[in-house]
């Protein structure tokens, strides 16, 4: 399978990237990790006319604690996260789960985060866990760079907040205080498939126990990626118990809403994105010390 | 459009459509047909090269233009005059192979699995291959020869 | 491990692989590989629609597409008399490009040739056809109704195919109504795909004396040369057929596609090389599919569990033509042995297949032609009679397998078991795997309400079709052949009819070889593939290489060795009849001392023949005198998460009785090989349509090979019981891991719910169907 003919330009800053999509607009395309777009342009399911190759902006390979922030650039990979010496703290352990299920471990070689928000999968991880973890996208438009947060950022299947002839610049993962951890739940058919439900939560701590902050998202359980926003406010301010985690799962599957697909029908996804939740509540929470 | 890769040492300049996956280059271009193509998906790793001593990449889901000034390795590389890597040495050892079409790519995901991960447990190792498919030996054996090889071999690629 | 020549044996020696050093350096030779100046690139343009009346075709924008040489359809093809292809097993045909109408979706309907790969699939995307659509007909109930006729072009105007039978009807209803206990049951095994990694493709090119020369992706070469001489009407001389190595095969590489006949009338239209390599969705949506069998499967027995009867009636689904590339007396393959291990007094087996507007196929996967189904039926429905009556399954199996003693076994079904000891077979399984202990545990996990299951499958399979009296393709008996050189040096070359795919023959026919004469297997080349020097074979397939062709190897190495005998004589200055073959070595009689060894011969042979005819060669041509008959048992341990559905299969041990053993390497290779799709079919593969006819399953993104990750560790064990009949004693083993296993994972699973009272799943056992198993259990009793 051959993709249909096109342009390609390489950029080798993402001034020159920017230049080139606001030059062509609908017709361009940025290449970064290409471990989606390519297989579609091969089954010819897309076909830009011109690709701009970000490969070479070596602004756009970031990865590192900034202050208050994970900085990750449009070009760092998968597996860079993975293999990153900080990812063992467990404040990151959602992003390190995440980092170690997505597609499989040669398509982490080249694939990106920031690819596959842009790519907003209904099935998608990065999108589920950026929930969770609150973070923010940086476009880049024509009146400059702006940060949306994510919630803003996926807007429907296949669909972001990025227009024509703008492009995503890196995503920001706010870096949290210590007493912090999450997890990532995926059940998929096997490695390299999408989920056929996934949940990503991060938990914060008071120090007297109590939860402070929670994030609660699920995959393949809409349109795009979605909050639990139900069980986040019932996690705030409580003491974990079995019951709390319990009532959030309920929640979980309440919010799911998924399509029956060949991954497993709408009620074993409702079930699964339930069961998922507990046992990613409860795996954060180990990590925290904290049995329940 | 003008490409110039360098396959295992050796420097690749030609004229080629911006379509051309890097999987087509190796084998068309270079005529290194080692390389395999197995699917249109990015599932089966038959296609896997070295880009760069560092990345593990599936060169059906790549432009022979993102390879352009980059370094490639193919599994016509890896041995070294008459010696075989010894990953290739272990495959043949312990049985790692049946038709042969997944190995090329089998031992280049194992040389960047090694090159991260000097001494893999066997969970590593099922762990680190699972983006290559193999329809003939139920990888027990490919886990094996990661196993033999890991023994012998430094952290080089 | 030693490769000396030779005061051991060759046989049972884990020789690494002679093939080996070529792949592990990129050094295989593909069709792929394969480029010509000049080539062209063929591709072919594909029906969106399961079953349409083609309105018309319009060429021309694909003319106008840079690259693009020519353009072919079916009506091109139906005028130059091409129309049509004989399926192998003679009982229908199959266009080649779409002619009036198409019948299922991806089926081939236009050829675009071009100078590039690319500019081939921009001619493709250019054609443009007008289809209006007609009513579908996806599956074969329907088909049953005859309400739609999908086949026009045939005698009879009806969706059925044939009926076939086997056994006694009347007997067994009577039995079956008599029997104390009745368990039924249908059993459904799903469509599956071979999906070997390499696809299947061609080169197609006729060379300056007008000789086509074809190199194609095929598991039956001779096969091949004879078909597309009958096809083309090009005579044979005139065609070379060479299949080069092999990215597997398992089936899916036997049957003759409509790309290859397209690459060829390219190649003589245009008059340059022509190439065609299908894509992965090409692979799954259009070649050789296997199984699609519904079973419903009765059996009677007594009360304390001795069988009394079996009735099988399947409903079989063939797809668009009948494709199945079973022997022609045998349109539903083997499927008689669905008696299995187990000695019923009375049994009757019958078939019915059906068109429907699906890709054709049923081929043999991994499979000696519908072993598979039929094994899969009896040890799921064995497993339902146990849960029936209330016994163990394991003593249900030992109460009825056919025993030791009875051997050779002439089955109620037609076949003639060769020999097995069961029973032997199943203690070391039991032995092995710890049952009692496991039995212990599951109890214990019951009593906490955890789901456990062990499963047992304790098959036999018919495997090495087979003696010319029952078995032919085409009219061509189903033999296989062999030709031995031994060069003046001692080495040597030997050449067959089969074709390997991975199955390692260039290593174990050179261990036949060195076996019988004495020689080093570093040395005996090993040649397949290529009709201009091999000797005629019907290929490799049906797990028949080493029952068939290597029975031949040996039997022309004894051939060599008597030739040998007469310059050994000479050498010895003695009668012929004084000098003996014993350790490796030609001695005579009585006097140890006074012996030469094959490798001194085979000088002689050149150099000192004395009267005899120089030289050293012979070539065989085998036909078997039975089928063998292969067997094992196999276990299953699985842990079920209730909460998600999903299995762990924590432990599987195979035991297999594959008769004498060549390679022990090369055997237990093709055990995990064959568990690992095994496991596949059981949980995960399924060609799936939809009620509109629409393939779901077109990718390997949705058409799923397990990783190394999924696939559990596998477990081997070992019964020797040799065939009595095989010159070696081999009975062939590629099959039987992919022939017994899936009934043991799917026992194993059920044996794990039926505290909820599940009796059966059909396979592919997601996690949806067992969660869904689950909780219907648990709303039924709450």
């Amino acid at each position: 399978m051959i993709p249909a003919a096109f342009t390609y330009l390489r950029a080798h800053t993402s001034d020159e990237a920017f230049a080139h999509l606001q030059q062509y607009g609908a017709e361009a395309r940025v290449l970064a990790g290409g471990q989606s777009l390519i297989p579609a342009m091969r089954f010819r399911l897309a076909r830009p006319a011109v690709l701009v190759d970000i490969n070479a902006s070596s602004d756009l390979n970031v990865l590192r604690v900034n202050g208050n922030a994970l900085a990750v650039g449009a070009i760092a990979r998968d597996s860079d996260i993975e293999r990153a010496p900080w990812i063992t703290d467990r404040r990151w352990s959602l992003i390190r789960d995440v980092s170690r299920v997505v597609a499989d471990p040669v398509v982490r070689q080249m694939g990106t985060v920031v690819g596959s928000l842009c790519h907003n999968d209904p099935a998608g991880d990065w999108t589920a866990a950026s929930l969770a973890a609150r973070a923010e996208v940086t476009v880049r438009g024509k009146d400059g760079a702006r940060d949306v947060k994510i919630d803003d950022f996926l807007v429907d299947s296949f669909t972001t907040a990025v227009g024509e002839g703008e492009m995503a610049l890196g995503v920001h993962f706010p870096v949290a205080d210590d007493r912090t951890a999450g997890a990532y739940q995926k059940v998929e058919r096997k490695v390299g498939d999408f989920a056929t439900a996934a949940a990503a939560v991060q938990l914060s701590l008071n120090a007297d126990g109590t939860i402070r902050e929670a994030g609660v998202a699920l995959s393949a359980a809409g349109p795009c990626a979605v909050r639990v926003d139900e069980a986040e406010q019932m996690l705030r301010g409580q003491r974990p118990s079995a019951e709390l985690i319990r009532a959030a799962g309920d929640a979980a599957s309440r919010r799911s809403a998924p399509q029956a697909d060949l991954r497993g029908s709408v009620e074993y996804k409702k079930n699964l994105a339930g069961v998922l939740v507990v046992r990613a509540l409860r795996q954060a929470l180990s990590r925290l010390g904290v049995q329940a | 459009m003008k490409v110039n890769v360098t396959v295992n040492g050796v420097a690749y300049e030609r004229e080629v459509e911006a379509r051309t996956l890097l999987a087509y280059f190796l084998r068309e271009e270079c005529g290194l047909t080692g390389t395999h193509v197995g699917c249109d998906t990015s599932s089966c790793g038959c296609c896997v090269v070295v880009l760069d001593s560092d990345k593990a990449v599936k060169s059906c889901s790549m432009f022979a233009a993102q390879a352009d000034g980059h370094q490639v390795l193919t599994v016509e590389g890896l041995a070294n005059g008459g010696t075989l890597h010894p990953l290739q040495q272990a495959f043949w050892d312990q049985h790692g192979l049946q038709c042969g079409y997944c190995t090329p790519g089998m031992l280049l995901t194992s040389i960047i699995l090694l090159k991260h991960n000097p001494n893999p447990s066997e969970s590593d190792i099922r762990e680190g291959l699972a983006g290559n498919l193999c329809r003939c030996t139920g990888y027990q054996n490919i886990v094996k020869a990661v196993q033999q090889a890991a023994g012998t071999l430094g952290v080089q690629v | 491990m030693s490769t000396e020549p030779k005061s051991a044996g060759c046989l049972g020696v884990a020789m690494k692989r002679k093939e080996d050093p070529r792949f592990i350096q990129g050094k295989g030779h593909y069709v792929d590989d394969i480029s010509m100046p000049g080539m062209l690139f063929l591709s072919l343009v594909r029906s969106p629609y399961p079953h349409a009346e083609i309105k018309s075709i319009d060429i021309s924008e694909a003319m106008q597409v840079p690259g693009v040489k020519a353009v072919i359809t079916g009506k091109d093809l139906e005028a130059a008399g091409l129309g049509w292809l004989p399926t192998f097993h003679g009982l229908d045909k199959q266009m080649v490009l779409a002619i009036g109408k198409v019948l299922f979706q991806y089926q081939e309907v236009a050829a675009v040739f071009a100078e590039t790969r690319a500019a081939a699939v921009d001619g493709a995307e250019a054609v443009q056809v007008d289809y209006a659509p007609l009513p579908v007909v996806a599956d074969p109930f329907t088909a049953k109704t005859d309400e739609v006729i999908l086949r026009p072009d045939r005698e009879n105007k009806t969706n059925h195919i044939y009926h076939w039978e086997v056994g006694d009807k009347d007997k067994t209803a009577t039995a079956l109504a008599n029997s104390p206990k009745r368990i039924k049951e249908r059993i459904w095994f799903q469509r599956c795909h071979p999906a070997p990694l390499e696809p299947c493709g061609c080169v197609a090119h006729f060379d300056s004396m007008g000789r086509l020369q074809f190199y194609v992706t095929s598991q039956a070469p001779h096969v091949y040369r004879t078909a597309l001489a009958i096809v083309t009407g090009i005579p044979e001389d005139k065609i070379h057929v060479v299949s080069p190595d092999l990215g597997g095969g398992f089936g899916n590489k036997v049957p003759v596609y409509p790309g290859y006949v397209c690459a060829i009338v390219g190649a003589l239209k245009i008059g340059r090389p022509v190439k065609w390599i299908e894509t992965r969705t090409e692979n799954l949506t259009s070649t050789g599919f296997a199984r699609d069998y519904h079973m419903d499967v009765e059996i009677g027995a007594t009360a304390d569990g001795r069988l009394t009867a079996l009735h099988v009636a399947t409903t079989a689904d063939h797809g668009a033509f009948d494709a199945a590339a079973d022997p022609t007396k045998y349109p539903a393959g083997m499927f008689g042995v669905v008696t299995g291990s187990y000695d019923f007094p009375v049994a009757h087996a019958e078939v019915d297949a059906y068109f429907t507007n699906k890709a054709p196929g049923g081929i043999a996967y991994r499979c000696s032609f519908r072993v598979t189904e039929a094994s899969y039926a009896i040890e799921r429905a064995m497993d339902i009679l146990a849960d029936e009556l209330a016994i163990d399954p394991v003593e249900l199996r030992r109460k009825n397998f056919v025993r030791k003693e009875q051997f050779p076994y002439p089955s109620v079904l037609g076949f003639t078991y060769d020999s097995g000891d069961y029973q032997k077979t199943l203690d070391v399984t039991l032995e092995k795997i710890g049952y009692q202990a496991l039995l212990k545990e599951q109890v214990e996990k019951r009593a906490r309400g955890e789901l456990m299951g062990i499963g047992f499958s304790t098959f036999t399979e018919v495997v090495g079709a087979g003696p010319s009296k029952h078995f032919d393709i085409l009219g061509i008996k189903m033999f296989d052949s062999a030709e031995i050189r031994i060069h003046p040096t001692g080495s040597g070359i030997v050449r067959t009819g089969t074709k390997s795919q991975g199955q390692g023959h260039e290593t174990t026919w050179a261990q036949i070889v060195g076996e019988e004469l004495g020689l080093d297997p570093q040395n005996i080349m090993v040649e397949e593939g290529d009709t201009d020097t091999a000797p005629y074979g019907l290929g490799t397939y049906a797990s028949r290489s080493t029952p068939v062709a290597g029975a031949a190897i040996a039997m022309a190495a004894r051939r060599v060795r008597e030739k040998a005998r007469k310059v050994a004589a000479h050498m010895l200055e003695v009668g012929e009849a004084d000098v003996e073959w014993k350790d490796y070595k030609f001695q005579v009689k009585g006097v140890p001392a006074k012996s030469v060894t094959m490798k001194e011969v085979a000088f002689a042979a050149y150099t000192n023949m004395a009267q005899n005819e120089p030289g050293l060669e012979a070539s065989y041509y085998y036909d078997p005198p039975n089928m063998t008959f292969p067997s094992g048992a196999y276990v299953a341990v699985v842990d079920i998460d209730r909460e998600t559905g999903e299995v762990k299969v924590r432990r599987f041990l195979a035991v297999d009785d594959c008769g004498t053993i060549i390679n022990p390497l090369v055997v237990e290779g093709q055990i995990h090989g064959g568990l690992t799709e095994g496991f596949a079919i059981a949980f995960m593969q399924e060609i799936q349509y939809d009620k509109e006819g629409n393939n779901l399953n077109t990718n390997f993104t949705d058409y799923l090979i397990p990783t190394s990750l999924e696939t559990p560790a596998w477990e081997t064990g070992k019964t020797v019981t040799p065939s009595p009949h095989h010159p070696i004693g081999a009975k062939g083993v590629g099959e039987s891991p992919n022939v017994g296993s899936p009934a043991a994972f799917v026992n194993a699973v059920i044996d794990a719910l039926s505290p909820l009272g599940v009796r059966h799943i059909d396979m592919p056992i997601t996690r949806d169907k067992v969660w869904r198993a689950i909780r219907q259990a648990e709303v039924l009793t709450t």
